[in-house]
């Protein structure tokens, strides 16, 4: 029952096969049972629990609220949860617990979402690998999966297997791992320039990243909010349709949603391609990029050409420059961003009190870790008034170019992009550490930041495992609030591709307990 | 035209440095009752001739001072500029305070200070305003002061320093409160002149609605640049001199500085590019220890609020949503008449002197009260000016009273007037009338001259037995009158009124002695 989509479990529901009660508690049983993956930084049993408990009065008179009636669900630990602790991974926000719900969140409870908990990330999701937060990395999911396991027997390295699980890559990691683990069907993410995209595809589920404005901000703590964009991680792209049709739309309180009423949606399941036109941006094919992700790239490309859609190469020429004109405008934003941070109203505060400007600097010495500091620091020095036409002018016209890029490819005739969403499988930890920060984020948003610039609509969906046995995930590109068809074109591509579901043998064995009160005769995972 | 919003990064620069020795924010000066003296009469520029140097001495060279004002005005708004929290001036501190003006995470765009900076609304404007040259208002001169710019902002937080126990106590209130700022080119050369445009600005400010501009409750708050030169040199080091927060105040701490930069550069000292503070109770103005030197605000464009497009009736575009775009040819078209407008007409309606027409826009409220009196009384628009600006406002300015707190109303008012036109009561009876209208609501002058017996003698036989009887009474003033003493007539006069118990006029009075002793 755990391995089904939203969509199935929903049925379930509906059905009475289960009852919203059942399914948070399993859901819940197995959050502790993968404790050492570190998704969640705070589980919600109570509020979880007591919201299934409302969703079976519902189910039983008959009211449903709609297909998230008693689906659980976990948030990413930067959307301000009211109640619930929010923490963006960082010191400075360790026990601030918000007194409203991000417009997300409350939609999702609105339509009768069991929340089970927060998930971890990069410290105010700065980062691509999920390991820098205050709480610890988050360990992905297949690193401890029937499919890895037996790849690595085989090389059989004699190294400590424990000590060389995997990153989920980043920053909402948690998230990622939570679906893939099983531990609920949906989670929220954010995407500022791949966050959610590239754990995605390093876990095995499918991330959406919506148009820029399609989606409220609102209650999402920002880093660059003119590139945020909630995001969705779920098992399938038909999932993501569902909570993005619940997701979409203006919200007063974020003026860059778009003031057009958007409707939730079904996708249509496409039987002939040969309309399409698929782009293959020619600047993605970098050296660094792995064989294996090139050839299955190329695969791809192959299977939309076979079914008769148009495959061609396109030009985005100014690509080269999108890694180093995004930082200068994501630390520019989060210079701004975090000047709120002073330890005066909420989070955390110093002892110091010998000024309040001593207290300022101690207060924001101690809340935030080195990456977010530097981060800070490079900002303020691009804003600087003899530095601003320099670097933060230049990196805005740049962006321009970026954007204007993808609009001429599209304005060629073509519908959708196909690009990778990560150079590689998921790296072990030790490897992953082995560079900063900003080198990793650098490398690893690569293939996703510029849409961020560009606001276009973005999803990775799993094509297959690595010699691994690891997932490795594509990237679609849609035009601007062409959230639907490019989903349309993921949903059929994900059809065709058949991405095998994670064998979490050891997990499952323990949770072999759980599943013996289950009273359905099929205990499928998917 | 595009005005994107800008915002800066500096953490805990929302605050404005308010510092005060020994720390409650009771003992900031500003009046807060409505009784105080400062509240209105913001009329009360002090009425001297402009001072724009010192004097010269002998083989000393002259001093030439120049004035720039910034000035940040309140939008008048039942809320904040993003937020729906209240703007109440006289709240208890941080209970106007939104989850947004506390900028708790997650909130947009909160968490630093928004301004239009960079693209403001409107550029390179004019304001005319008038100041006193001579010692009478009639020696009125017109000026005019460039307008560099007007922009939206975001008001900050107030933070107070208690020295005593070094604590920093803070306040939201204010913070995300509509500002409107006007930036003044340094134009003017004196505190007089400052003074006379903050005034005018605030009378067309409240002619818009735009603001209450009431200066002592921190609606309108004025920074001044000033520095001192010798003409045909270039111009001085500058000081910044902030939060000026009366009219009065402004003047006095412009002459102050400019002043003090003159002996300063006269003993041979230097000039700081330093921002200072007006100390009201010593009357000069000193260095303020907050502002650590040149602060870099580090501004940049803010994403969350779209660029706000504005269009004229040329631009619009057709089909557009009247809710969702802004026509600025149909805003203007709504605007209420400027005070100089009014001040014109005025003068053209009733043939009214022009430092009459500035004295009734002066004080709130007054124009309105002036019309309507006149709207009731056949009086000449001349004796109700006079009425209005000379003992109406005598007795307000007396008791320290806003126009809407009088007791005596236009319709009384114009009633007394109505009497004194046609004679029915002398002007010295109707001084009378006012004092008691004014002590005692709820009678007409009517009643009251009734009650006194004030109304004029219109018997014009009884007036002629009274003078008769009075020349025959008095055979010595007589003599004296037929002397020629000039002086004994009065005398007459003054009995005559007497007997009459003050109810006939002197001039019908003096006629009828005339007449008698002549025959």
């Amino acid at each position: 029952m755990l391995g089904r989509t939203l969509r199935e479990v929903s049925a379930a529901l509906k059905q009475g096969q289960v009852t919203p009660t059942e399914l948070c508690q399993r859901c819940l049983s197995l959050i502790k049972k993968t404790k050492f993956l570190n998704a969640y930084i705070t589980v919600s049993e109570e509020v979880a629990l007591k919201q299934a408990e409302e969703s079976e009065k519902r189910y039983k008179k008959g009211l449903s609220l709609g297909d998230l009636d008693g689906i659980p669900v976990a948030v990413k630990d930067n959307f301000s949860t009211a109640g619930i602790e929010t923490t963006c991974a960082s010191n400075m926000l360790k026990g601030y617990v918000p007194p409203y719900n991000a417009t997300v969140v409350q939609k999702l409870l609105d339509q009768g979402a069991l929340l089970m908990g927060k998930t971890n990330l990069d410290e105010f999701a700065m980062g691509s690998g999920s390991t820098d937060g205050i709480f610890g990395p988050v360990k992905n999911p297949w690193s401890y999966s029937k499919q890895y396991r037996e790849k690595r027997k085989q090389k059989s390295h004699g190294e400590n297997e424990d000590s060389d699980w995997l990153i989920t890559g980043g920053s909402s990691g948690g998230s990622a791992a939570a679906v893939s683990a099983f531990t609920c069907f949906a989670a929220l993410g954010s995407d500022t320039g791949g966050s959610t995209r590239n754990p995605a595809a390093h876990c095995g589920v499918v991330g959406l990243k919506p148009s820029y404005g399609l989606v409220s901000r609102h209650g999402l703590i920002p880093l660059v909010n003119s590139m945020d964009v909630p995001g969705t991680l779920t098992r399938c792209v038909d999932d993501a349709a569902t909570v993005l049709g619940i997701l979409a739309g203006h919200d007063p309180k974020d003026s860059t949603t778009i003031q057009d009423p958007v409707k939730p949606f079904t996708l249509p399941s496409l039987t002939d391609v040969s309309k399409l036109c698929i782009g293959i941006p020619k600047e993605y094919l970098t050296p660094a990029l792995s064989s294996e992700v090139r050839s299955l790239w190329s695969k791809a490309a192959n299977l939309f050409e076979s079914e008769g859609a148009k495959v061609i190469e396109v030009s985005l020429p100014h690509t080269s420059y999108s890694i180093v004109c995004y930082h200068v405008l994501c630390t520019s934003e989060v210079a701004s961003n975090m000047a709120r941070f002073d330890g005066l109203e909420y989070g955390h505060r110093c002892d110091t009190d010998v000024s309040t400007e001593a207290m300022y600097a101690a207060t924001r010495r101690e809340g935030f870790n080195d990456v977010v500091r530097e981060r800070i620091l490079s900002g303020n020095f691009f804003l600087l008034k003899e530095n601003y036409e320099n670097y933060f002018v230049k990196a805005q016209k740049v962006r321009r170019l970026i954007a204007r890029d993808f609009v001429n490819v599209f304005n060629s005739g073509v519908d959708v992009l196909l690009t990778p969403t990560t150079l590689s499988e998921a790296v072990p930890h030790t490897e992953f550490i082995r560079e900063d920060n900003r080198t990793r984020s650098a490398q690893n948003d690569i293939f996703t930041q510029a849409v961020n610039m560009a606001g276009l609509p973005a999803v990775s969906v799993p094509m297959a495992l690595s010699s691994q046995g690891l997932p490795i995930g594509l990237q679609f590109i849609g035009r601007a609030f062409c959230d639907q068809q490019l989903l349309t074109v993921a949903k059929w591509f994900e059809k065709r591709v058949q991405f095998p579901v994670i064998q979490l043998q050891e997990l499952m064995d323990d949770c072999s307990s759980i599943f013996e009160n289950e009273k359905l005769a099929s205990v499928s995972l998917k | 035209m595009a005005t994107p919003m800008l915002r800066w990064c500096c953490p805990g620069r929302r605050w404005i440095f308010a510092g005060i020795g020994g720390g409650s924010r009771h003992g900031r000066g500003v009046p807060t009752g409505s009784t105080s003296s400062g509240k209105r009469g913001q009329s009360s520029v002090a009425q001297q001739p402009l001072i724009t140097a010192q004097k010269p001495r002998k083989g000393e060279r002259e001093w030439a001072a120049v004035v720039g004002l910034e000035i940040h005005a309140q939008i008048a708004s039942n809320s904040k500029l993003f937020s729906g929290s209240q703007v109440d001036f006289a709240a208890p501190p941080n209970s106007l305070v939104s989850f947004f003006d506390a900028s708790l995470p997650g909130t947009l765009p909160a968490g630093y200070q928004i301004t239009q900076q960079r693209l403001p609304i409107a550029v390179n404007g004019s304001l005319a305003y008038s100041v006193c040259v001579g010692q009478r208002w009639s020696q009125m001169v017109t000026r005019t002061v460039g307008v560099k710019q007007i922009q939206l902002e975001q008001d900050s937080g107030k933070s107070l320093h208690d020295n005593l126990r070094s604590q920093t106590l803070i306040d939201l209130n204010r913070a995300g409160v509509g500002l409107l700022e006007v930036v003044l080119e340094p134009d003017m050369s004196c505190g007089e002149e400052a003074a006379a445009a903050i005034r005018e600005l605030q009378l067309i400010l409240q002619a818009l609605g735009t603001s209450q501009a009431n200066m002592a409750e921190g609606q309108l708050r004025v920074d001044a640049n000033i520095s001192v030169h010798h003409p045909g040199e270039p111009l001085g080091v500058r000081t910044e001199v902030k939060n000026l927060n009366s009219a009065r105040f402004l003047a006095k701490a412009i002459d102050y500085e400019i002043q003090r930069q003159i002996s300063e550069l006269e003993n041979g000292g230097k000039i700081l590019n330093e921002t200072r503070s007006f100390d009201y109770k010593l009357g000069c103005t000193v260095p303020m220890r907050d502002k650590e030197g040149k602060q870099d605000y580090r501004f940049m464009p803010e994403p969350n609020l779209p660029p706000l497009l504005l269009y004229d009736s040329g631009s619009l575009p057709t089909g557009a949503d009247p809710q969702q775009v802004i026509d600025i040819d149909q805003l203007r078209e709504q605007l209420p008449e400027l005070p100089r407008v009014t001040r014109e007409k005025l003068v053209r309606q009733y043939g009214m002197r022009p430092e009459h027409s500035f004295a009734l826009l002066n004080e709130v409220g007054l124009l309105e009260f002036f019309q309507n009196v006149m709207k009731e009384t056949r009086a000449e628009p001349k004796k109700v000016t006079s009425w209005v600006l000379n003992t109406f406002l005598g007795f307000l300015k007396q008791q320290n009273l806003a126009v809407s707190e009088s007791p005596v109303t236009p319709s009384a008012l114009a009633e007394l007037l109505d009497l004194l036109d046609r004679k029915a009561i002398s002007s010295s009876a109707a001084k009378q009338v006012f004092e008691e209208l004014w002590r005692s609501k709820g009678k007409t002058p009517a009643q009251m001259v009734a009650e006194k017996q004030l109304e004029l003698m219109q018997d014009a036989e009884a007036l002629e037995l009274l003078c008769r009887s009075t020349l025959e009474t008095h055979p010595q003033v007589v003599t004296d009158v037929k002397k020629g003493n000039p002086r004994a007539i009065n005398k007459l006069i003054g009995l005559v009124r007497r007997a009459t118990l003050g109810r006939a006029d002197p001039t019908v009075i003096k006629e009828v002695l005339e007449r008698q002793l002549s025959s």
